[in-house]
């Protein structure tokens, strides 16, 4: 470990801005594309499922109306 | 080319090789990027000049060099997409462009907030800082292309033939610290001839390389899966999945 | 013309402009940037085959090593002077604000200001341009034989 204390580490020597500014932003924006990434995968898989039911309930009311 | 391509010109057995390879790659992504951020932060040794403020470096030089990667990637699926007319290939450069985006944007973020404490300056108009800020906006060209076109057809060709052209930018990204006289300082990593880097940094960069390269796949690899169920939602294969999980 | 038609029109027109956009802006910014750039020789002695020299007043970009022993500061203000090297004259550069951490005697930077003399830039911009090397502290000073240390500046009230 090359720095002494966990508030040495924090500090950086005097460029900890910089530096948790950049780490910061790089880790949201890396969470961000994989959690929306993600997300869609939801989103689509939740919607063909909406459809067969949906066709499902279709195909019911269809019969109902020919018996 | 085409014997070996064939089966996954099928969306089915592409979906599949994708549901395959994901797993190796988010393992090798989660290993790779904690080792890499804590050795790179906690464990590499100050640099004799620049200090502590150079570890910015563990995240600007693989998101660089991963932007300029993941734009010949795209641009290769492209070239497959146009010639060979395979949709999968064009569904490749969607699912790359988003990415690569949110790489090349990193890539410039904390390029400036290492540029302000050590040049003097978060931006400066160095044609390395320029080239890079136009490969952000092919990015979002190719994105935005495709979206323009409600048919799929002339969009995907459309995209696939501004990512083509656009791949006149990343030598000129290369060179351009050799060209121009930049501000940006040279190649560290591809000089051979010379020790530019000492190992104990080096190491730790090549760790978070490998970080990127498997998370910008990873990704890649969800969204294209994202893709294919997206245009096949109404294939029996697709209806299937559901009832397996 | 129908609006969806007329929507990816509008983009592709859009994108268009942005490419042809941005590339007359980088040549643009590159232009200027070799044409207003000069080394401390390249001041003194002319630029080009025709060895033009840049007149007083003008805005320009000087490029050079810091010579060491030059930098002198003001107590009481930012104010700070100091003569960049390439080859062979010196160019003194005037400039008041705070320098970046890597400025230092012997080291490359880039300043931006107005020839006020000859020989002096009065600058608004001092930027520090450093090299790809890489290294612990302790391997500098076994490699080069160079200890750096924030450098001791010349303090010159009188500046």
């Amino acid at each position: 470990m090359q720095f002494d204390s966990f508030s040495d580490f924090i500090a950086m020597g005097g460029y900890g801005f910089y530096i948790w500014l950049s780490f910061g932003t790089c880790a949201l924006i890396l969470l961000g594309i994989l959690v929306s990434s993600l997300r869609d995968t939801k989103r689509i898989m939740a919607s063909v499922e909406q459809q067969i039911i949906r066709e499902a309930r279709i195909k019911k009311a269809k019969q109902e109306q020919v018996s | 080319m085409w014997k070996w391509l064939h089966p996954y010109a099928k969306a089915e057995r592409a979906y599949q090789l994708c549901n395959t390879l994901l797993p190796y790659f988010a393992v090798v992504t989660v290993v790779s990027m904690i080792v890499g951020w804590v050795w790179g932060l906690g464990f590499a040794p100050a640099d004799y000049q620049q200090k502590d403020s150079y570890r910015i470096i563990f995240i600007h030089v693989p998101s660089a060099i991963l932007s300029m990667g993941a734009y010949s990637s795209m641009a290769i699926a492209a070239i497959v997409a146009l010639v060979w007319q395979l949709r999968n290939a064009e569904l490749a450069v969607i699912a790359i462009a988003p990415v690569g985006a949110c790489i090349t944007a990193i890539a410039l973020i904390t390029g400036a907030a290492w540029g302000k404490p050590m040049w003097g300056a978060w931006w400066v108009w160095d044609a390395r800082l320029t080239s890079e800020l136009i490969l952000l906006f092919l990015y979002l060209g190719v994105l935005s292309l495709y979206h323009a076109f409600e048919d799929k057809k002339s969009a995907g060709r459309a995209a696939s033939i501004l990512a083509i052209v656009g791949v006149i930018n990343l030598p000129i990204i290369h060179y351009s610290v050799e060209w121009w006289n930049t501000l940006h300082q040279g190649a560290s990593i591809t000089k051979l001839d010379t020790k530019a880097i000492d190992p104990s940094m080096f190491w730790p960069l090549m760790v978070n390389i490998l970080a990127f390269a498997a998370f910008v796949g990873t990704v890649t690899l969800i969204r294209l899966k994202n893709e294919i169920l997206q245009r096949e939602k109404h294939r029996p294969w697709v209806r299937l999945l559901l009832n397996k999980g | 013309m129908n609006p969806r038609r007329k929507k990816r029109l509008l983009v592709i027109i859009a994108v268009l402009f942005g490419i042809g956009g941005s590339i007359g802006l980088v040549l643009y910014a590159l232009q200027e940037n070799i044409n207003l750039f000069y080394t401390p020789s390249e001041l003194i002695d002319g630029k080009g085959p025709n060895k033009e020299k840049p007149f007083i007043g003008q805005k320009l970009r000087i490029g050079g090593m810091v010579v060491p022993g030059t930098v002198k500061r003001n107590e009481q203000s930012l104010q700070v002077s100091f003569k960049l090297i390439d080859t062979g004259p010196l160019v003194t550069v005037r400039y008041q604000g705070i320098l970046p951490d890597l400025f230092r005697e012997g080291q490359g930077i880039v300043a931006q200001g107005v020839l006020i003399e000859p020989n002096v830039i009065e600058a608004f911009e001092v930027l520090a341009k450093h090299d790809e090397e890489y290294m612990p502290a302790e391997v500098a000073e076994a490699v080069k034989g160079i200890k750096h240390e924030k450098p001791k500046y010349n303090l010159d009230s009188g500046n």
